[in-house]
């Protein structure tokens, strides 16, 4: 081979293609995994992206109304033609008992629509044949608002901003601009505001609490440091239900905490304790407490304690030796340990339901609400992308900060 | 008290108060757990300290109850097809990523912990969803792939920490002296690494047995999990059966937790 031949080889692609087939090896291990987890867990989360943008009751229910009001011009009362179109897709509707999901839908944006469209759908099954125009308007003025015909022209489209800005207590005004809902409606920024306080609370809390243990872990005699460390470990293995239910007992009206408290005469009569923020606060402070001590024990164990003591023999006062020189060592540790209690209370569901008042309950108690009770699947899934969206940031954040998420350590 | 001999006596105080800190946020970590336990074998149907009377019938009660024994059984056939199939994939998806030659490791990893970092009602909601639509729920085949979507990464952490010790060259000699890949992985990797794959699989374990929110959503009555039935159980009116559940899952961690705390003892610096 000439020297020409040789200077032709790109050989950081020629590498490259040769280790091909030790990469694609390397990678056919792990997919079986990444296919599971991408049928399993991310499509269903991406179904619940696509849930909270759905709109298919107005599209599906009335068609002709639909055709029939492209032409409308968004003023005046509608013509004849609307109400006629109206009234063949109600009485369908009616037939294939659809005009429920109708008036649940519409109810979404202007309330005591169910109801109207439930007294036409009967009408339009009453009377044959039209006119109808006068007839809705004899059951209710509002089908010549042109309000109504507003909302249910832009409820036509396959897509909706509407469960994602209600999320965050917006809504399209009519005139399509975004604006706040009304003030007794806008309930959802409290409740995000509340899981973020609650999150940072407890997530501050572990932090007090947890950085001295996790300081004594690293001092202790090896004998009992392994004592604590089996302390803070098994709390972790113990089922989240277990450490719930403790908590529930201990914070009962009659219940351990109260009477330890009337015995030391700390208090002269009982304390409501469980369903109180207090409660809440701190059951999910005690559940999370080794998800924070483990990082930073495990950056602490790596510092070495001759540092501490050069900074001393070099005349700093133990306050400030330990100030300027341990503490900024531990901050990876304190980082990790922090985002991560922040990231997994942001999603706290059993103790608040438990543990927790209504005023306690956090995005992941109203999500199930409006799943199971409420049957809104879209607000549901809106509040949904909410959180994942925050928890999304927090972890990118954590992913920055502190390296790869295997890093966790959890032992 | 664990002080180096030139420490002042304002070095001293303070380490006494740290310490005696830390023993107190230790009782507060510690004590929660095991006040189930003598309020289990109580004879009042209410939670008062020290207990008056000793008795066994709460423990009768629950296992003459058909649905706790019947969420017993759910759970415990749950968790064994989620450990078997979490820890499955997981060991294959580690021994990938541990070879040197894995492309995108990062975003891999962080696509492979993510169920950890999802919040869990996001996960429920979605597979409740998302499942519905080919009849997985309320089915033991969907809580259990949920579950196991759960519960993978911890084997994948587990087995990636075991194989950060393994020797490599132990398989290069295996196949190099005529081994076939498979029987070299058999006979030779896995053996080496069983600890880790085990202590994934007792994660696996744990964490579906463990394992509410998912449950919730994904059971009617007949897949009800123990979990699940200890949660109604709390929500309605909380009486000392659900004591004596409680006490016996305490039981079943710390079982789990020595098995695991055996299987890694030779590896003090293991990560989980």
């Amino acid at each position: 081979m000439t020297a020409a031949v040789i200077a032709n080889i790109d050989v950081s692609k020629a590498v490259r293609r040769a280790e091909q087939p030790a990469r694609r090896a390397a990678l056919s291990l792990a997919l079986p995994l990444i296919a599971f987890l991408m049928i399993v867990f991310v499509v269903p989360i991406l179904y619940l992206l696509t849930t909270a943008v759905a709109n298919p009751e107005v599209r599906q229910v009335l068609p002709r109304t639909l055709v029939a009001l492209e032409s409308w011009d968004g003023v005046s009362v509608s013509d004849e033609p609307i109400y006629d179109a109206l009234a063949v897709d109600l009485r369908a509707a009616q037939n294939d008992s659809t005009a429920a999901l109708l008036g649940k839908r519409l109810n979404y944006e202007i309330s005591g629509m169910r109801s109207r469209v439930l007294t036409a759908a009967r009408m339009v099954e009453r009377v044959e044949s039209g006119p109808y125009k006068e007839r809705f308007l004899g059951l209710s003025k509002d089908w010549a608002s042109p309000a109504v015909w507003t909302i249910i022209k832009r409820s036509g489209s396959a897509f909706t901003p509407y469960y994602l800005l209600r999320a965050l207590d917006l809504q399209q005004n009519l005139d399509a601009s975004v604006g706040r809902v009304a003030g007794d409606q806008a309930v959802f920024v409290d409740i995000l505001g509340r899981t973020f306080y609650i999150a940072a609370l407890v997530t501050l809390l572990t932090l007090i609490l947890g950085y001295p243990v996790a300081y004594v872990l690293t001092i202790a005699p090896r004998g009992i440091a392994a004592v604590m460390m089996l302390m803070v470990l098994l709390p972790l293995w113990t089922s989240l239900l277990v450490r719930t239910t403790a908590w529930v007992v201990l914070l009962q009206s009659n219940g351990v905490i109260n009477d330890v408290l009337l015995s030391l005469h700390l208090v002269s009569e009982k304390v409501q304790l469980i369903f109180t923020r207090v409660g809440t606060v701190t059951a999910m402070t005690h559940i999370q407490l080794p998800f924070t001590i483990l990082p930073i024990y495990s950056v602490m164990r790596s510092i070495s304690t001759t540092q501490l003591r050069a900074a001393r023999s070099l005349g700093a006062p133990p306050l400030a030796a330990f100030w300027r020189i341990y503490a900024p060592q531990t901050l990876p540790g304190v980082v990790a340990g922090c985002l991560m209690t922040f990231i997994l209370s942001l999603g706290y569901y059993i103790t608040p339901a438990l543990v927790g008042g209504s005023r306690d309950q956090m995005v992941s108690n109203f999500i199930a609400d409006f799943i199971n009770r409420d049957l809104n699947w879209g607000l549901a899934s809106g509040l949904g992308v909410v959180l994942l969206v925050a928890t999304l940031v927090v972890y990118v954040a954590f992913l920055r900060l502190v390296g790869g998420a295997d890093k966790i350590k959890l032992g | 008290m664990w002080l180096p001999s030139y420490a002042t006596r304002a070095e001293r105080l303070p380490r006494i108060f740290v310490v005696a800190f830390a023993v107190a946020v230790m009782l507060f970590l510690i004590a929660p757990l095991f006040i189930v336990v003598p309020l289990s074998f109580s004879k009042d149907p209410f939670f008062t300290l020290p207990v008056q009377e000793y008795s066994l019938r709460w423990y009768a009660d629950f296992f003459g109850n058909a649905r706790w024994m019947n969420a017993i059984v759910n759970s415990t056939i749950t968790a064994v097809l989620t450990t078997v199939l979490a820890t499955t994939l997981g060991t294959l998806a580690a021994l990938g990523i541990s070879r040197p030659d894995f492309p995108a490791r990062r975003l891999i990893m962080a696509l492979l912990i993510s169920p950890m970092i999802v919040p869990v009602v996001i996960v429920a909601v979605g597979s409740y969803l998302f499942f519905g639509q080919f009849g997985l729920t309320n089915t033991r085949t969907g809580l259990v792939l949920a579950h196991t979507a759960l519960a993978a990464p911890f084997v994948v952490i587990t087995v990636t920490a075991t194989l950060s010790t393994y020797d490599t060259n132990l398989t290069r000699a295996a196949l190099s002296l005529g081994a076939s890949p498979l029987s070299t992985f058999f006979r030779v990797t896995l053996p080496s690494i069983l600890p880790g794959v085990v202590s994934g699989g007792i994660f696996a374990f744990a964490i579906s047995f463990d394992e509410v929110v998912v449950a919730l959503f994904m059971t009617a009555a007949e897949q009800r999990t123990l979990p699940v039935q200890m949660f109604s159980g709390i929500r309605d009116q909380i009486n000392p059966t659900i004591m004596a559940a409680a006490t016996l899952l305490l039981g079943l961690s710390i079982l789990l937790f020595i098995a695991l705390t055996l299987l890694t003892r030779q590896r003090p610096k293991s990560s989980m």
